[in-house]
């Protein structure tokens, strides 16, 4: 914040915001290369694993990789590890309405029983 | 302190109501500095994707219900699908992601050229994951298994087969199917936008306008793109690999 104030009230557009490049997120490229081959590894394993009948344990296991895939192109792709805090709080916010309506939802029809369907 | 800022920023405001004496041209009058335009773009392309997690999310919830009141039907229905197809599509969406992360790269670079090239990859990896798409559908209403349109499970021995001994019937796998095309569909219409939108980036980094700090728009669209590849990172383990997948076709070997 101080060092916002700083560029904010000084007149001159001085140092490091002469080109305007400071102001975006620079992450070294390396970076890409590796989240890139850690979410092929990942493909690979969710693969292998599909192969096998695992029954309940095949659900969790593919959506335990899918979550890590999507964190890694959301902390990496996204920049979300790079940004802003206020910027975390509205990621997280579509995150929390999307449980709230799961949660609740399928908790209503997990407490009681299947609704009876036509050709059931 | 707050007030400090408060004057501070109201006289910004005066300072620079008339045409940003001070700041470059791609700053929007109403805003005070790049920085506070940056913040403000970038919270309004969050909430945007936060509308669009909303909107696939009734779908994921939607599929989340019927599977668990047909399992054997969505176990059945996933076997018809080609998973050497999908994988190719995680894969080519998945590099494309990375394509696209190059492209912001080049573009804070202030590389127009990298950029350009960047983002025609992007571009290409996104219409072989539409190309593919359009195969599979194709195979999917050859083999008589897209409700509405050619839908004619019940009239396959194979089908009927798959179904014995099990408390299902058609109707229920049709179920699996209407959630596939909705999801892959309502997925598809995003990566055409997508398309586009890359198409009309390219152009415009062709002719430099994102550089001298302009890049945050190559940002923005990056943000959609990755966005819709998330998307496909869910649909992809539960559309395919529901469980126990047999290479060579219809197993359907459910216990």
């Amino acid at each position: 914040m101080a060092a916002h104030d700083a560029t904010h009230h000084g007149h001159g557009h001085d140092h490091s915001h002469a080109h305007g490049e400071a102001y975006a997120v620079h992450v070294p490229t390396r970076v890409y290369y590796w989240n890139f081959a850690a979410l092929m590894v990942l493909l690979v394993i969710t693969l292998f694993a599909a192969y096998f009948d695992l029954g309940e344990w095949n659900l969790f296991i593919a959506m335990t990789i899918a979550v890590i895939k999507a964190l890694l192109i959301v902390l990496f792709f996204m920049h979300l590890a790079y940004s802003t805090r206020l910027v975390r709080v509205f990621a997280g916010a579509a995150l929390f309405w999307l449980i709230i309506m799961f949660v609740l939802t399928l908790g209503d029809y997990f407490a009681r029983q299947a609704p009876s369907m036509p050709g059931h | 302190m707050a007030s400090e800022t408060v004057t501070a920023g109201q006289h910004a405001v005066a300072e620079h109501a008339a045409d940003h004496p001070h700041g470059p041209a791609y700053l929007h009058h109403h805003f005070d500095d790049v920085e506070q335009q940056r913040e403000c773009t970038s919270l309004g392309m969050w909430s945007f994707l936060a509308t669009e997690i909303m909107m696939f999310g009734g779908l994921f919830f939607v599929y989340s219900l019927y599977r668990w009141l047909y399992p054997d039907a969505f176990h059945i229905g996933s076997h018809h699908l080609n998973i050497t197809l999908g994988t190719g599509n995680t894969f080519v969406l998945l590099f494309s992601s990375l394509t696209m992360a190059m492209a912001v790269h080049f573009a804070t670079e202030n590389n127009p050229r990298m950029t350009v090239i960047c983002l025609g990859l992007t571009w290409i990896l996104g219409a072989a994951f539409i190309g593919i798409k359009a195969v599979e559908w194709t195979t999917d209403y050859r083999e008589g298994l897209v409700p509405g349109l050619n839908w004619t499970y019940y009239n396959h021995e194979e089908g009927l087969r798959e179904l014995a001994n099990k408390p299902i019937g058609p109707q229920h796998v049709m179920m699996y199917f209407v959630i596939y095309f909705s999801m892959t569909g309502l997925h598809a219409i995003h990566m055409i936008i997508g398309l586009i939108l890359v198409g009309v980036f390219m152009r415009y980094a062709a002719k430099g306008q994102f550089n001298g700090g302009n890049d945050q728009p190559v940002e923005l669209m990056g943000l959609y793109w990755h966005f819709v590849d998330i998307v496909w990172v869910f649909l992809f383990p539960l559309l395919y690999l529901i469980a126990g997948f047999h290479p060579g076709g219809l197993g359907g070997g459910a216990p």
